[in-house]
């Protein structure tokens, strides 16, 4: 049995609508119930920082809006016009079609809908996303999946240098476009060119059918991605490369850098060089803040709580111990972690350092996380990582609250990121700004 | 017109109200007819659902629970939904009493009573509420479970009210039937008989708020009951109590009201909308009349316009001549057409969610939309059920100075633009003060738009060229009553 859910984080797997609207001049098609797109729109986008409509989100999303005549008599007829419609109306290059839990439960022939449109040479795949099949992450995952069997065909030519990568989940991690575009600006100094498929300048319907020929896909992740990139190098024969840990801070960027380029085969005297500067810029800031991060009155917290997904929390454990001396003491992750990753995601945070390690809890159960902190006896004022759901808790702690994980209702996040060199002296500056907010005002 | 609380399902506004989500015309027309056939729409966007404005109000009571027995993606609007009631609750500290029963695909095969039930008896614990709210969804109706059963058989045990509210999305068309779910279970199962009655209370039904009305009512010696957002289960168990209520938008408040009077006898002002002078003065003379403070309400009425002179001068001076379009709820958008007409400035057109051709309580004065034809003028009216691309065409076609809108959002005029501002279920804009407000909001949108400017320029509509050329309700059916 599923868990129940206080302090709902990650929505359904209909929030792969969040994915199709990340796509440049992509048009999400709702076959699903009237408040759906509506509800996923705001759980993911607008309460992960505002991230506004995009091109085609919101209420700009084409959709059905089932109703009760639709479950006793079918909604196909209902969808062919709707998809009639949005080729007449959405100005958009490529279109995805994603069932809610009405049309998965009756039962509709979305697949047959859609290939009628498909034979006359629209650009349109389908996916079935109902709710009750996962979360959003799930429903990202199951999006990817339809357009790599759907739509792409094998490359021509492969061409070298050219990465996928698959990293922050677009429209659902807050601070997706930051991230993938230093990620970019990261792959470009060691030689690579990366495809990052969402958001700002990153191709529309042209990057997705660049992916089959990537010189090989790039997963940074505990686990988000990974069957993407084994069905891709099924599919294309494109290998892979799994870097589980979301690089933030000089010696995370630093191995991940030096680990890609290995991998890519562009390790050179140049790719050092530049990797040996921008992990020496890192330090001049991190040393700069040394009056602060040394303080004693501004009673510094050295623990730290993580409440957010695997990709984040672990990213952001890392940095913590590694980074800044801080040390664990227990980090939940919330989202749906299928069961044949949580051991692997166990012993990742087994590892945070070579002596310290920390224990985690899998829940989406917002009730459970804060029975479990309440049950632990923090040695000082800890700093909670978490999203604003955890303010109250964060209080009667006496911690240090810092929304960084969704729903974050309390931040405007525009290119925001905590990815790489600037990621870490990110949230160096933004912990500490919390701090001394706390402190000095 | 009566309410009927014997079942836990509400009557829907379609048949309840003959509400009307597809029309194309002018109010006069709408007014003249009350059985005007709906017309539905070959291309639809994403709506929003009855679950959604049920928890609009549900999630808002202080110190009640609500369960929604559906998949984990239903509470996509919680997390907005805290923000509010923790903006609203600011000094109170805590989150939102919500449960989700994350249904999965076993569920949906076996069944989800089990999983209800042992969530029901999570919340009693974990939030030791004065009331639990079970709502359901479209997957958890489908399916078939007994939610009703459930919740009469852990009331017994628990000896609070542990209410079945039956709010699943595809059961009607209309969304605003949310608001009359949630006030349906309130009715039936926390309101009780008055023990006495106040006779200087007043229900006030609003949204997350507590000021509104609240300097006038003061000065006419009168005490506010805010309903339901922010209020406790105790209060609502009292509304019986009051002399009257108080509401100022159909869509929100027409159930409770007419049910309170009806089923409780608590008198429902009949007035318009305080939107506006003309409708504040009615209104503010009715609750006079009711509240036998004639010459109370005209010193107030004379003082109030008083304090507003000189702004209202300034603004007017401003705004004189400037056109409006305005997209909003049905009652609301006719009430912020007293507004615009009050600053100077001309409605070019409005749109409409929906449109009731009833009122649950029958009485001409609470029709904001006669009291706005006679009042201003007529005006066409597109109901268009939050269909943001008829919006788009319609303000691409009018170009007006301001759009005006709710629900909706407001970046789709932006990037035709058009200065727009986004009128939020904070109705700062009522009485006297709040015409000034919202004077001020748009004087100050328009007279400086560079902002929308920026956005204009570097942005694209996701419509094409030829729908933006089409006439607006070029995709409405014909076919009636389908």
């Amino acid at each position: 049995m599923s868990e129940i859910i206080q302090g709902p984080r990650h929505g359904c797997a209909l929030g792969a609508q969040q994915t199709v609207v990340a796509i440049e001049r992509a048009i999400p098609i709702l076959h699903a119930g009237p408040g759906c797109g509506s509800k996923l729109h705001r759980g993911l986008s607008l309460a992960g920082g505002y991230q506004g409509a995009g091109y085609a989100g919101a209420d700009a999303i084409p959709c059905t809006n089932m109703i009760e005549k639709d479950v006793v008599f079918g909604g196909t007829d209902k969808l062919r016009d709707v998809i009639e419609g949005t080729l007449k109306i959405m100005d958009g290059d490529f279109f995805v079609v994603l069932t809610g839990c009405t049309a998965d439960i009756i039962g509709d022939d979305v697949g047959s809908i859609v290939s009628e449109f498909r034979e006359l040479g629209v650009p349109i795949v389908h996916a079935e996303t109902a709710g009750f099949k996962g979360d959003a992450y799930k429903g990202h995952e199951l999006v990817l999946e339809a357009i790599i069997k759907q739509h792409l065909k094998p490359a021509a030519q492969i061409e070298k240098g050219l990465v996928n990568v698959f990293a922050s989940v677009p429209r659902h991690d807050p601070f997706w476009e930051g991230d993938l575009n230093e990620i970019k600006k990261l792959l470009a100094g060691i030689g690579l060119k990366a495809n990052i498929l969402f958001g700002y300048n990153s191709g529309g319907i042209k990057a997705l059918e660049a992916i089959p020929a990537a010189q090989f896909n790039l997963v940074v992740s505990p686990y988000i991605g990974l069957k993407i990139a084994e069905l891709l190098e099924e599919k294309f024969q494109t290998p892979y490369l799994h870097y589980p840990i979301l690089p933030v801070g000089g010696i995370e960027t630093s191995n991940f850098l030096r680990t890609i380029a290995e991998f890519a085969g562009t390790l050179s005297e140049q790719t050092e060089k530049f990797v040996a500067q921008q992990e020496e810029e890192f330090y001049h800031y991190i040393v700069r803040a040394a009056d602060v991060l040394t303080e004693y009155r501004l009673n510094q917290p050295k623990r730290f709580y993580n409440i957010n997904d695997a990709s984040y929390a672990l990213g952001f454990s890392k940095f913590l111990v590694n980074e800044l001396g801080y040390f664990p003491i227990h980090q939940f992750i919330n989202e749906d972690v299928p069961e044949e990753y949580k051991d692997t995601i166990e012993g990742y945070f087994k590892e945070l350092s070579p002596e310290i390690s920390s224990d985690i809890t899998f829940t989406q159960d917002g009730g459970a996380i804060e029975d479990k902190i309440r049950s632990i006896k923090a040695l000082t004022a800890p700093l909670v990582l978490a999203s604003s759901w955890e303010f109250d808790i964060a209080k009667e702690i006496s911690g240090l609250h810092l929304s960084v994980g969704l729903p974050i209702i309390d931040r405007l996040i525009l290119h925001h990121t905590y990815v790489g060199y600037k990621g870490g002296l990110n949230l160096v500056e933004d912990i500490y700004s919390r701090l001394l907010s706390k402190n000095r005002e | 017109m009566s309410i009927n609380l014997s079942q836990p399902a509400v009557e829907l506004r379609e048949s309840r109200l003959k509400t009307i989500t597809g029309y194309e015309g002018d109010a006069a027309e709408l007014l003249s007819k009350n059985d005007i056939p709906n017309r539905e729409r070959s291309f639809t966007q994403c709506g929003s659902c009855s679950a959604d404005q049920v928890m609009n109000l549900l999630t808002q009571i202080q110190d009640a629970a609500v369960v929604e027995h559906g998949p984990a993606g239903c509470a996509g609007d919680i997390p907005m939904r805290n923000g509010v009631f923790r903006t609203g609750n600011k000094r109170m500290g805590y989150n939102v009493k919500y449960l989700n029963t994350n249904l999965d695909e076993k569920d949906t095969i076996y069944g989800g009573g089990a999983k209800l039930e042992k969530a029901i008896r999570e919340a009693k614990r974990r939030f030791n509420p004065k009331a639990i709210f079970v709502t359901t969804t479209c997957a958890s109706a489908i399916i078939g479970d007994d939610v009703p059963g459930i919740c009469n058989e852990l009331e017994e045990e628990f000896g609070i009210p542990v209410i079945a509210t039956l709010c699943e999305g595809f059961r009607t068309n209309i969304w605003a039937t949310g608001f009359d779910s949630a006030n349906h279970s309130i009715l039936r199962k926390i309101v009780k008989p008055a023990r006495q009655k106040q006779p200087d209370l007043i229900n006030v039904i609003s949204f997350e708020h507590k000021f509104l009305y609240e300097s006038v009512f003061r000065q006419l010696g009168l005490r506010t009951n805010h309903i339901v957002p922010l209020s406790t289960v105790e209060e609502l168990e009292r509304i019986s109590e009051a002399a009257a209520t108080v509401q100022y938008c159909e869509t929100l408040g027409s159930y409770l009201a007419a049910g309170l009077e009806e089923h409780f006898g608590v008198l429902e002002i009949k007035a318009p909308a305080p939107f506006g002078i003309k409708a504040s003065d009615e209104l503010l003379r009715e609750i006079g009349r009711v509240f036998h403070k004639e010459e109370e309400v005209e010193k107030v009425i004379i003082s109030e316009k008083e304090k507003i002179a000189e702004d209202l001068e300034r603004l007017r001076g401003r705004l004189t001549g400037k056109t409006a379009y305005i997209a909003a709820g049905g009652p609301l958008a006719y009430s912020i057409i007293a507004l615009v007409k009050d600053l100077g400035m001309e409605v070019v057109g409005t749109s409409v969610w929906h449109h009731d051709q009833k009122y649950d309580n029958d009485d001409e004065r609470l029709n904001f939309l006669r009291f706005g034809v006679e009042t201003y003028g007529n005006f066409k009216v597109g109901v268009c059920n939050k269909q943001a691309f008829e919006v788009t065409n319609a303000i691409n076609k009018y170009k007006p100075d301001i759009a005006i809108t709710r629900h909706l959002a407001t970046v789709w005029a932006a990037k035709l633009g058009v200065p727009s501002i986004f009128a939020g279920n904070e109705p700062t804009e009522m009485l006297y003060d709040g015409l000034i407000r919202f004077g001020q909001s748009i004087d100050d949108a328009i007279s400086n738009p560079a902002y929308i400017k920026n956005v204009a320029k570097h942005s694209k509509l996701p419509y094409t060229d030829w729908w933006l050329k089409q006439g607006t309700y070029s995709f409405l059916r014909s076919e009636q009553n389908v």
